[in-house]
């Protein structure tokens, strides 16, 4: 018998899994409460949530559907979009151009929205800068706030996130790596 | 990608489909937008030097690359130092040492645009030379298809008329060829360059009996300019047999698109009521030839330069 092909990453003995899918399961319920507390009954018909791809546009649909179930749909669906930020890179000179994704604004705009970047991992907040450039140039939100799965640490720029899934702390030579069923056929977070 | 784009057929199955989903994306994230500009290539500068006349092509690029936040500097022979008699390689060293990252060359001589990637350190798009390629019109007449037809590979795309001089046709050839289209010529047989069999494509002189089967018509322009010889004996004949009128138009499959990579000669080689249809994409083919001159130019220009 042959033995199973053994995944290159899972015989790695420095890799270990941070969170499991049941984990992640309730990080996004329990940021989708904060999102709704803190927009509080006034702001929360003016939700708008935006993933950035690759992995933060599944995790907004995630929120949107969890959000719709704690408040009964009692808001409507919450419209979800995803924002590419590659075209706004600080680092393409020395990282090199790398195709791009998709970038969806839904109906309506962001104009006086209360939007929501969803993210997988902070980690130096490049991405997030360029995030916030290529909002501006999409409309003008009233409040911009920013979930992520993990913070990592190591910032490089002066910015924070609102809702945190879990902080990891990290040294700079580890890898996060995060997994989602909708990419990657399984939901984990591994640090190696 | 390479360094440059010289010929279509520099382009790979992969690299081209890279092209045409990045002009894709970027459409979709400058759509209803009301500042049309994104910061990817400030800093850089794109040199546009054109040796032939040019309205669409010269003002894309020029267009594109301001989009994409680069300087852009136009260059046109007349009144330069080329009327002093400066050449095509001194004028490009002149250009490189002011700092140029790419040049986007028109010549009327074929070669021009290879032998200047020869030359210089920065990238070079070839816009046109002579009678040889046209690559980037081939990039915009592939992502009008894919956007109008939503697919390439199999497409049947019928081309007529002036094949010979048409450096759009030879790019397009190549292009569409790689992206698994079907292609057919159809061309007076004085108008179709020597060597055509090894070309990927059936040619014929009969319009009528291809039309019928024909997802995308593609009429060329008859060019006035190069008409030197008797290519035909009269207008009226050429229009009579290669023309696109409404009548020819009346036989084309339902979701068939005429498409025209301009300046169009109204009523000798399209009527105008063809080219004014619903089925006409000759002026989407404009816009799109933007948002596929900026996916070239971030492509080429966005990374590492050397």
């Amino acid at each position: 018998m042959p033995a199973a092909p053994l995944h290159a990453e899972s015989v790695d003995p420095r890799a270990r899994t941070v969170l499991d899918s049941s984990a992640i399961g309730r990080i996004i319920d329990r940021i989708a409460h904060e999102i709704i507390e803190r927009a509080g009954d006034e702001h929360l018909p003016e939700l708008t949530l935006l993933g950035i791809p690759t992995r933060g546009g599944p995790l907004a649909d995630r929120l949107a559907q969890r959000i719709a179930v704690f408040t009964e749909g009692g808001t409507g669906l919450v419209p979800v979009g995803t924002v590419d930020i590659t075209l706004y890179r600080d680092d393409l000179r020395s990282r090199g151009v790398r195709p791009l994704s998709a970038t969806r604004i839904p109906d309506g705009g962001i104009d006086g929205r209360h939007v929501v970047l969803v993210d997988d991992v902070l980690y130096s907040g490049r991405t997030v800068r360029a995030a916030l450039d290529a909002l501006r140039e999409v409309g003008r939100p009233r409040v911009v706030q920013l979930a992520v799965l993990i913070d990592r640490g190591h910032r490089e720029l002066p910015i924070r996130a609102d809702y945190v899934g879990k902080n990891l702390p990290t040294s700079a030579r580890e890898q996060v790596r995060v997994r989602l069923t909708e990419i990657d056929g399984t939901d984990e977070v591994v640090v190696r | 990608m390479k360094q440059h784009l010289l010929s279509a057929a520099d382009l790979d199955l992969g690299d081209a489909t890279l092209i045409l989903d990045t002009a894709a994306q970027i459409d979709a994230a400058l759509a209803g937008r009301e500042v049309k500009k994104l910061p990817t290539l400030r800093g850089r500068t794109v040199v546009n030097l054109f040796f032939e006349d040019s309205t669409r092509t010269r003002i894309s690029f020029e267009l594109a690359a301001k989009r994409l936040s680069a300087d852009v500097i136009n260059f046109a022979a007349k009144g330069s130092s080329v009327s002093k008699g400066e050449s095509l390689k001194d004028t490009a060293l002149t250009l490189e040492a002011m700092g140029a990252d790419a040049i986007v060359c028109r010549h009327s001589a074929s070669g021009a645009p290879h032998r200047l990637a020869e030359w210089v350190q920065g990238s070079v798009i070839n816009a046109g030379d002579g009678t040889h390629e046209h690559p980037t019109q081939a990039l915009l007449d592939a992502y009008t298809i894919r956007r109008r037809l939503g697919r390439l590979d199999g497409v049947r795309v019928t081309i007529v008329g002036d094949v010979l001089h048409s450096r759009v046709a030879r790019s397009n050839v190549l292009l569409l060829d790689t992206l698994g289209a079907q292609i057919t010529l159809v061309a007076p047989p004085t108008l179709l360059p020597v060597g055509i069999g090894s070309w990927p494509v059936e040619v014929s002189y009969d319009l009528d009996a291809v039309l019928v089967k024909a997802d995308v018509v593609m009429m060329l322009r008859v060019q006035q300019e190069r008409m030197n010889a008797s290519y035909f004996p009269s207008a009226r004949e050429y229009s009579r047999r290669y023309g696109l009128d409404a009548r020819r138009m009346a036989v084309l499959p339902e979701d068939a698109i005429v498409m025209h990579p301009g300046p169009m000669n109204r009523g000798m080689e399209i009527a105008a009521e063809v080219a004014d249809s619903v089925r006409s994409t000759i002026v989407e083919q404009v816009s799109n030839g933007l948002s596929v001159r900026m996916a070239v130019l971030y492509l080429l220009l966005g990374g590492d330069s050397k």
